[in-house]
């Protein structure tokens, strides 16, 4: 049995009162890579949001149910969501590297955790963009403004710069859909070597993505009143080749979506 | 074919009206700036900057309203840089959608339409007859500096906007304190624009003669403001003074001021304009 780190409880998000997902009930084992795949507007990266609590930021948004990191409740009311988010990073859709140096974008999370010695940021700076496969094409440009990488290389940037807090686990919002084909591959390759050590999530539309990079896959799907429900989740091969759901099965046999 | 003629006749009909109408600005800021230098060039000397007012026109010089300009509109940037920041800040970082902020939103907008004189009411009754500041360098900075909040909280607020909330969602996703996103990614990517909005506002203010007027400063002043309780007055007002004056000589001083007040301007728009170049290169994305 695998070991669990991250779990849903009958998970419910609101926004403006209206529910957007619905009693999503969830166990993601620790060192694999779990996608969450499905239709657009199925709730994928609302669900992938409350893992670190980024939907604290939009105002209208409510949260019931319990989402367990290690065993606690993330929406209890003693937890530091600046702590959560520190160790549960995410990449997002579009590569967001800060205008500023490739070294500045690795050292800002150790930096606003108090790390000032410059020995031991040049370390972990080294370790991240290593751990990212970009140590090699950036090491003679580390003071270069991130923003003149490739947008391949800006999103294994941002990926050094969410190791640098390291976190347990890592949340990535189709962090390839805003690629080329040679990038995708670097960053599914990236991703395999990254579950060595960490827990993984990942939203994508790309079936083909999941069936390839994942362990685990949880298939989404919002019915006629849209609202997103979990139809399916198992082991990505037991997804793909016998799926339970006739859903799952339209879907993943692109019926539809 | 006849319709297509008379769409594209319509089409250099408009284009012709808007080239005249950006001409005839042109033109009269033109003959403005031509006039005011044929009048005022002949009276700047070094003595003009360093002579007090007078009597006699041509001795007569603009050295106690120049340091007056300065006094003041340091203690202008001074309180109204801080607050105008913060305030934009709070509204558009922090402050809940609520109907509050909405009606907090709407009188700021408001403000910056109230004319400048009932500035210098409020100005008089506030700062010189309620805190007893009296005609001092003090009532007037703090005068014009409720005049041009508004201004400063608008472009404020305009330049953090502008910060895409993709920078704000990365810096938080690594557990950055709403704090630290601020002084960390979204403030310098918007200082350019801050600071561009408090130049434009502060060239508002160097302007202005009506609030200043109202809450008492003088015309004729002889000593140098040396402390932000002294007495003072300004360009703008010797210059209305001189206007005002009979004898052709004044006239003269009055251009020359003007030419002054006019250099102060252009070159803290130039410096404006210089600013938003060096940090937008430095941050630009």
């Amino acid at each position: 049995m695998e070991e669990i780190v991250l779990e849903t409880q009958n998970l419910t998000v609101y926004y403006n009162g209206r529910p957007a997902i619905e009693g999503i009930s969830l166990r993601i084992p620790r060192r694999r890579i779990t996608a969450i795949i499905g239709p657009s507007g199925c709730g994928k990266s609302t669900l992938l949001r409350c893992f670190n609590r980024m939907n604290d930021l939009i105002p209208s948004a409510r949260v019931t149910g319990r989402v367990l990191f290690e065993g606690v409740d993330l929406y209890g009311p003693d937890v530091d969501v600046v702590e959560v988010r520190r160790r549960i990073g995410m990449v997002f859709q579009k590569p967001n590297p800060f205008p500023k140096s490739i070294y500045e974008n690795v050292a800002f999370g150790p930096r606003i955790q108090g790390i000032r010695d410059r020995r031991k940021l040049d370390e972990i700076v080294e370790r991240c963009l290593r751990a990212a496969a970009l140590w090699d094409e950036v090491k003679d440009k580390l003071h270069q403004n991130a923003l003149t990488l490739s947008g391949g290389q800006q999103q294994r940037l941002c990926i050094a710069r969410a190791l640098a807090t390291e976190p347990e686990v890592l949340l990535m919002d189709e962090p390839a859909s805003a690629l080329d084909p040679i990038a995708t591959m670097k960053i599914e390759d990236l991703m395999r070597e990254l579950a060595r050590e960490y827990t993984i999530v990942i939203v994508t539309h790309n079936m083909q993505q999941a069936a390839r990079v994942s362990d685990y896959t949880a298939f989404m799907l919002a019915g006629e009143d849209r609202v997103g429900r979990l139809i399916e989740f198992g082991p990505t091969q037991q997804i793909f080749t016998r799926p339970r759901d006739r859903r799952t099965e339209d879907y993943i046999t692109g019926r539809f979506g | 074919m006849e319709r297509r003629q008379r769409r594209e006749i319509a089409g250099k009909v408009f284009e012709a009206v808007a080239l005249t109408a950006t001409v005839f600005g042109l033109v009269v800021l033109a003959m403005l700036l031509f006039d005011v230098a044929r009048r005022g060039l002949g009276v700047l000397s070094w003595s003009f900057f360093t002579r007090y007012p007078s009597r006699f026109p041509e001795q007569a010089g603009i050295r106690s309203a120049l340091l007056g300009t300065v006094w003041v509109m340091a203690l202008t940037a001074l309180f109204s840089v801080p607050v105008g920041v913060a305030a934009a800040i709070y509204l558009e970082e922090y402050a809940p959608r609520n109907r509050l902020t909405r009606f907090i939103e709407l009188n700021i907008n408001n403000l910056a339409g109230v004319p400048s004189i009932i500035y210098g009411l409020l100005g008089l009754e506030l700062f010189v007859r309620g805190l007893k500041l009296e005609r001092s360098v003090l009532a007037g900075a703090l005068t014009l500096s409720l005049l041009i909040l508004p201004i400063l909280i608008a472009a404020s607020r305009e330049a953090l906007r502008a910060v895409p909330m993709s920078l704000r969602e990365a810096a938080f996703a690594l557990g950055a304190t709403r704090w630290q996103v601020i002084r960390h990614q979204v403030l310098p990517l918007a200082l350019p624009g801050i600071l561009t909005g408090m130049i434009l506002a502060l060239s508002r203010a160097i302007g202005e003669t009506a609030p200043l007027i109202t809450i008492g400063a003088l015309t004729f002043i002889a000593f140098d403001p040396k402390g932000p309780l002294d007495k003072f007055t300004v360009l703008p007002i010797q210059i209305f003074n001189w206007v005002s004056r009979p004898q052709a000589g004044f006239h003269a001083r009055a251009a020359g001021a003007i030419l002054v007040l006019l250099a102060v301007l252009l070159s803290m728009n130039g410096l404006a304009i210089y600013l938003r170049y060096r940090l937008q290169r430095r941050y630009q994305w």
